[in-house]
């Protein structure tokens, strides 16, 4: 395991470098918060990517497909999917109306302090979520990779939090931005060569990789079963499966769309046009990656098998350990060394967007109504918030431990930023008629309806076979039958958001629509770079 | 970069067109995109014969429905950046002809 310390130590090394550099040129809020507004398409397109693809989508994915085949496929595809909506709805229009934060774009027309903060308590449930899915993704593999070297599941957890918190009080989103960069570049390097390997086995005849996963042998409840895991429905199942996918769908065509951690990305490039082009950047980045990920999924299915992934590494760690069978403990290494990295790389990007709409939306905003008393302020703030948003998420990590599967754990931060953040963000940007009052239904409706029936279901609410491996938080039968709460609360927060506008009128957010129009479509009066 | 131009815009005929066709463009686009990654879903959900229908090899209709989400997103991001350059066009126009100083063109649209 000494290699695969080594090809970590000289990633940690490389970005602690990257973040020395930053912290040099990171001088005033837009250098801290926007990178200077100086990334260009491709490398914000690398960076989006790499703060996207997350442990969840290494990690988690790759154990969900060699489990539960095409039903895993289906996060594949939707993480692709919310690409377009931002692409056509978001990017550009964000770009020239904001400044730091989401929250600037609903306070640009609405009253900014009730706005302000509802949008920051979104942000930071966001934000927590996310970032328990990669402590969690950190320490299990750390579990599985140092395995009898003392250090633990904790220690990792902790590691990660420490070397997150570098990167971002002292680099900023331009550190943030680079290390996402050379992640995802990392990422997809070591993507192809595993692919590659995968379909070196079936000497690149895709049709008999197809054949293979068409019959995998596994065991299920002591009887060992033959299952076509190219057919769709081995986890999403009657009598809710249906619907439960349908859910899940909404989640993904809207939620990246609301993701603060991908949204704060298109304020570091110069314009909208670079904002625009460095989408499609992500999604070239992104679609092959996901494309790929398929192949994995399935490949760990044929090559490794079910019972194996159960026995050997459970859900989250299928990837690298088809990586060790099939390139060696040398490839698990780098692997997991990459796999690392990810983490980390996403970590700091939730972490930046955290504490930004902590400093920005909030204490400046909210708390001081929108006045800097001292030069520097907002940085300094957010530097402070970047340390606690990490505190508390190392320690609900630890809490929890490294059972729950972390692509789940994810999927629950986009469900709320679907059903809170997009619909306040789409219709302030698009619908005339859109008010404070509404703004706040929508938020709370949004972010409420999430929380209470995430808790209500299967995720959280259940009662556990003996012996089971993972385990509900709550023993009973769920209230809510849907693992994926999209289909109820994605249309509430657009109703509520839409409900809470008609019933009150507020002519200067009427008044101030024309200008917003006017500067999202023109980039009149849009933020400069800087630096 | 006074809110004065912005008015005069916002009562521009040329603007009004502007966002008429990116209207055409976006959407259609994405409703066709949504609709059929929902129908998709739909279909893989309630379906699942279907869906498992092999069409070439093993392969089954759900994946090659799935590859074609990609395929789709793709084009439309293609689409989307040839669109693009008009809509770059005609916002230069605009604010070259409703900026009443016109001493230098203004910078930040499409630079």
């Amino acid at each position: 395991m000494t290699i695969s310390l080594a090809v970590f130590l000289a990633f940690v090394a490389s970005t602690l470098g990257i973040t020395f550099w930053a912290a040099k040129r990171s001088r005033g809020a837009s250098a801290y918060f926007a990178a200077g507004r100086r990334i260009t398409a491709w490398q914000n397109g690398f960076a989006v990517a790499g703060d996207f693809m997350s442990a969840a989508s290494f990690l988690g994915l790759i154990g969900l497909i060699a489990l539960q085949g095409f039903d895993g496929i289906l996060y594949a595809v939707g993480g692709f999917v919310g690409f377009v909506t931002i692409l056509l709805l978001v990017a550009e229009p964000l770009r020239n109306s904001g400044k730091y934060t989401m929250g600037d774009v609903l306070a640009y027309r609405l009253q900014p302090r009730p706005v302000r903060a509802l949008a920051a308590l979104s942000t930071l449930t966001i934000a927590t979520l996310y970032m328990i899915a990669q402590m969690v993704g950190a320490g299990a593999l750390i579990a599985l990779l140092l395995a009898g070297s003392g250090i633990g599941y904790n220690t990792a957890v902790v590691g990660v939090g420490v070397l997150m918190m570098v990167y971002v009080v002292f680099g900023g989103m331009l550190a943030t931005t680079w290390v996402q960069i050379v992640k995802a570049m990392l990422l997809m390097a070591c993507t192809v060569v595993l692919t590659a390997l995968v379909l070196k086995h079936f000497h690149f005849h895709l049709l008999d990789f197809f054949a293979a996963a068409s019959r995998i042998a596994y065991h299920q409840k002591g009887e060992l079963v033959v299952k076509d895991f190219l057919q769709p429905g081995l986890h999403y199942r009657p009598p809710h499966g249906a619907l439960d996918l349908l859910s899940l769908s909404l989640i993904f065509a809207f939620g990246t769309a609301g993701l603060p951690h991908i949204l704060v990305k298109f304020y570091t490039v110069p314009n909208a046009k670079t904002a625009r082009n460095s989408v499609v950047w992500a999604m070239a980045v992104i679609g092959s990656y996901y494309a790929m990920t398929t192949i994995l999924g399935l490949g760990a299915a044929v090559l490794l098998g079910p019972d194996d992934i159960v026995a050997h590494s459970g859900t989250n760690m299928a990837g690298p350990r088809l990586a060790q069978v099939l390139g060696g403990d040398i490839f698990l290494a780098v692997i997991s060394a990459v796999a690392f990295a990810t983490i980390l790389a996403v970590v700091a990007g939730v972490m930046i967007s955290a504490s930004t709409s902590f400093a920005h939306d909030v204490w400046t905003n909210v708390i001081h109504r929108g006045v800097e008393r001292r030069p520097g302020e907002s940085v300094v703030v957010a530097r402070i918030a970047a340390m606690a948003v990490g505190a508390v998420a190392v320690l609900i990590a630890v809490a929890l431990g490294p059972g729950s599967n972390v692509l789940i754990l994810a999927t629950l931060g986009m469900a709320v930023a679907a059903s809170a953040n997009f619909p306040a963000l789409a219709l302030s940007l698009y619908w005339r008629r859109f008010t404070t009052a509404g703004a706040i239904a929508g938020l709370s409706a949004g972010l409420a309806a999430t929380i209470g029936l995430i808790l209500a279901g299967p995720t959280v609410m259940g009662i556990d076979a003996p012996g089971a491996i993972s385990h509900h938080l709550i023993q009973a039968k769920p209230w809510f039958p849907l693992e994926n709460v999209g289909i109820v609360s994605v249309p509430l927060g657009f109703l509520a958001a839409i409900a809470g506008s008609l019933v009150s009128r507020e002519p200067a957010a009427e008044a101030k629509f024309d200008e917003l129009v006017v500067r999202a479509n023109t980039g009149l009066g849009a933020e400069r770079a800087s630096g | 970069m006074d809110s004065s131009q912005e008015k005069r815009i916002a009562g521009n005929k040329q603007f009004k067109d502007l966002l008429a066709v990116k209207r055409m463009f976006i959407i259609p686009a994405l409703s066709f995109f949504l609709l059929d990654f929902v129908g998709f879903v739909v279909l893989v959900g309630y379906d699942p014969k279907l869906a498992s229908l092999r069409v070439i090899g093993t392969v089954n209709v759900a994946y090659l429905f799935a590859l074609l989400q990609f395929v789709l997103g793709w084009t439309i991001a293609g689409l989307y950046l040839m669109a693009s350059e008009k809509f770059d066009r005609l916002t230069k126009d605009i604010l070259f002809q409703t900026n009443s100083a016109k001493i230098d063109a203004p910078r930040g649209a499409g630079e």
